[in-house]
């Protein structure tokens, strides 16, 4: 298990450098340096720079180097803990998405658990009672959540709760609690919005994790394991959770790798219809606004928390399932 | 004499599967799965719409009208003490606070329809100039106009701008898939089949590639396309972006064939039979992944559609004056907009009924994909 926990660590380094050369890239991709492009817009909004201010910035950046000086001095700045300036804004990148990159965090979380929470039973039980009112009713709910982009159930949501309730659901606090610092209160406000992104981003994955619990289940049952066990007395519910369940799951836990990621950057559309504060629709701003900078460090924290989650999501399996950690370690 | 027939009957169909290709198999393994004919029905009816956009369209999709604008859907009565086809006009006023215009559906006035009506000018394929619509307003000269869904900000016609984003967004799918699967039949098919070093660098680049967030790429590489470009560039170019990341899935599905496939017994005939590697892996290996494969492609298609609708809704995909399912959803970006006129959510509807139908296709080619199971 710690063997095969050290050896996952171990491509980490690999990773985020591969990651960031990508990063970095896209910064680089527009044409034109986006020195000239900032002078360029302060010309246009009346106010100038002087020739030394733009020349520092640019000595800054080595813009006058070769590509891979320039990278070589961004990734440096970075590893110091400096994400730069955003030229857009005007602030420190690290303040600017510091808290945006926690809410991302914590609204991927309770996502991943709703999901979790929701499919398993839906998935178990259309699996036990295939072909019932129930099974039907998930599979048609499956296919149509599957089909409908999140953007839509947003927008659909907040159009009935707009027209049927009369109420905005947008954000992730209430005005009052914004711009605050965290307190008991402000988690409490927390909690009262974010069940609604958090069910709408759920949706999706759960309707796929659901299927593929359903259909490994189906496989398990006919098992002849389940009718010595029957035969021996144990309880339907018992003998269906403790044994095929756990051998269904499997597959689940390593779908992990890939869903856990895609919540974190799946829900920037989402958080873009429903103007919540995190770092997706500051990325889509600072992308149409060509402030690299920011948009490089943005799409590197999505990085960041794409090889999280395909750590955790390894972890878990090698614990979940004695044959992979045993297959490692023989290795 | 019954019983015999009945005996005869049943070696017959036995005799008719024993014989019959592998296609074929296929086909009645498919057959049974309702949900799927019905996906491919409308499937079909889908395609005729992309193909023929200008023919159901009512109205020119571009042109606007400043005082139509947000007319709400207009409704086709078919009924009426007896088959009627018409549809009830609408009486605009201006508010006299908010300037906007609001429109109340007038029943004593009628605004006759007609099947293959004459309506604007389009090209069937863009070749040939015809006049001739699936339906419409019956006398155009009078001045009456119909929207079946209404119309947005500008006063254009909803319906004919669905249909015709219907065209844009089934063929980015198409041609997204298209290249993805070349992509991944390529790379998947020498890295099953040689095995090796090859295959380890290809699965590591797959890796590598599978553990990116698209959206996040995807979002990055639309916005450093050049504003300037025409609409036909930037197609082309969201295209060759959308299939850049997501040909890995085919590429691992093929992969896993072929490595199983290496080792069946027709494999290794051919091998010592002196077959070359190239025909042993187009006219051997492939034609029995086909299948599969055409599934797994069924399958990707509808991906691709949601995410140029989510590229284009967020205003980095295609740019108006092209129009797409996520072009038009960009007019219901927010509140206000969806509150003022709800039918702008309907080419969502579109997505969805194409998605499912895709689905549900899929799902039913994957079953029958493999018909000796």
């Amino acid at each position: 298990m710690l063997y095969y926990i050290v050896k996952r660590l171990l491509i980490l380094p690999f990773l985020l450098f591969v990651f960031s050369v990508i990063a970095f890239l896209l910064i680089q991709a527009p044409p034109g340096d986006f020195v000239t492009s900032y002078v360029a817009e302060l010309a246009a909004s009346g106010s100038s720079m002087d020739q030394i201010q733009i020349e520092a910035l640019r000595q800054l950046y080595g813009l006058d180097q070769p590509v891979y000086v320039q990278y070589f001095k961004w990734i440096t700045r970075l590893l110091q803990g400096d994400l730069g300036i955003s030229l857009d804004f005007q602030k420190p990148i690290a303040d600017l998405i510091g808290q945006r990159l926690l809410l991302t965090v914590i609204l991927g979380l309770a996502t991943f658990f709703f999901t979790f929470a929701i499919a398993l039973p839906i998935g178990i039980i259309s699996a036990t009672r295939q072909y019932s009112f129930f099974d039907y009713f998930f599979t048609v709910f499956n296919y149509i959540g599957v089909a409908t982009p999140t953007f839509m159930t947003a927008l659909i949501l907040m159009w009935l709760a707009f027209t049927e309730l009369g109420i905005t659901i947008t954000g992730l606090f209430s005005p009052e609690y914004a711009d605050q610092p965290w307190s008991f209160g402000r988690v409490v406000d927390l909690g009262k919005h974010i069940w609604l992104p958090m069910v709408i981003l759920g949706l999706d994955g759960t309707a796929r994790l659901a299927r593929i619990l359903r259909a490994n289940l189906l496989d398990e049952l006919n098992k002849p394991y389940m009718e010595m066990a029957r035969a021996k007395g144990l309880s339907e519910w018992r003998l269906v959770l403790k044994y095929p369940v756990r051998l269904a799951i499997n597959p689940l836990v390593s779908s992990l790798g890939w869903y856990l990621p895609l919540i974190f950057s799946g829900s920037l559309i989402v958080a873009t219809v429903l103007n919540l504060p995190t770092i997706g629709p500051l990325l889509l701003r600072s992308l149409i606004g060509q402030d690299m900078f920011l948009a490089g460090a943005i799409v590197l924290s999505y990085f960041g928390l794409a090889v999280i989650g395909t750590l955790i999501s390894d972890i878990l399996l090698a614990w979940l399932d004695p044959r992979i950690r045993m297959e490692e370690a023989s290795k | 004499m019954t019983a015999e027939t009945a005996v005869i009957d049943t070696s017959d169909a036995a005799d008719a599967i024993s014989v019959a290709p592998n296609w074929k198999l296929v086909w009645w393994r498919f057959k049974k799965h309702r949900l799927a004919l019905v996906g491919g029905v409308v499937l079909f009816f889908i395609i005729l719409i992309a193909a023929f956009p200008g023919f159901f369209s009512t109205q020119n999709p571009s042109e606007s009208n400043k005082n139509g604008s947000f007319i709400p859907p207009q409704s086709i009565v078919l009924w009426d003490k007896g088959p009627a086809f018409y549809a009830f006009a609408v009486n605009g006023a201006r508010n006299k606070r908010s300037f906007r215009m609001e429109w109340t559906i007038d029943p004593t006035k009628k605004v006759p329809l007609r099947l293959f009506a004459t309506g604007y000018e389009w090209k069937v394929f863009g070749l040939f100039k015809t006049r001739i619509h699936f339906f419409g307003v019956a006398n155009p000269e009078a001045g009456q106009k119909f929207h079946l869904l209404g119309t947005d900000r500008l006063g254009r016609d909803q319906w004919s701008r669905l249909l015709h984003g219907t065209q844009v967004s089934l063929s980015i799918g198409l041609l997204a898939v298209f290249i993805s699967t070349i992509l991944g039949l390529f790379l998947g098919g020498i890295s099953g089949y040689f095995g090796g070093i090859i295959d380890m660098a290809i699965q590591r680049l797959i890796e590598l590639l599978q553990s990116i967030p698209p959206i996040p790429i995807w979002l990055a590489l639309s916005a450093a396309l050049p504003r300037t470009w025409s609409v036909a560039t930037t197609y082309l170019a969201i295209t060759g972006i959308l299939a850049l990341i997501t040909w890995t899935g085919l590429a691992r599905e093929v992969r896993g064939r072929f490595l199983v496939l290496r080792e069946e017994d027709f494999v290794v005939a051919a091998k010592l039979s002196g077959c070359s590697q190239m025909r042993i892996v187009f006219r051997h290996m492939l034609p029995t992944m086909s299948s599969h494969i055409i599934a797994a492609v069924t399958l990707a298609i509808p991906v691709m559609i949601i995410n140029e609708t989510f590229l284009s809704f967020l205003g980095l995909g295609l740019r108006p004056p092209a129009i797409s399912w996520g072009v038009l959803l960009q007019e219901a970006q927010n509140l206000q907009s969806v509150a003022l006129a709800p039918w702008l959510l309907l080419p969502g509807v579109a997505v969805i009924i194409t998605v499912l139908a895709l689905n549900v296709l899929g799902d039913g080619l994957r079953d029958a994909a493999d018909p000796y199971h």
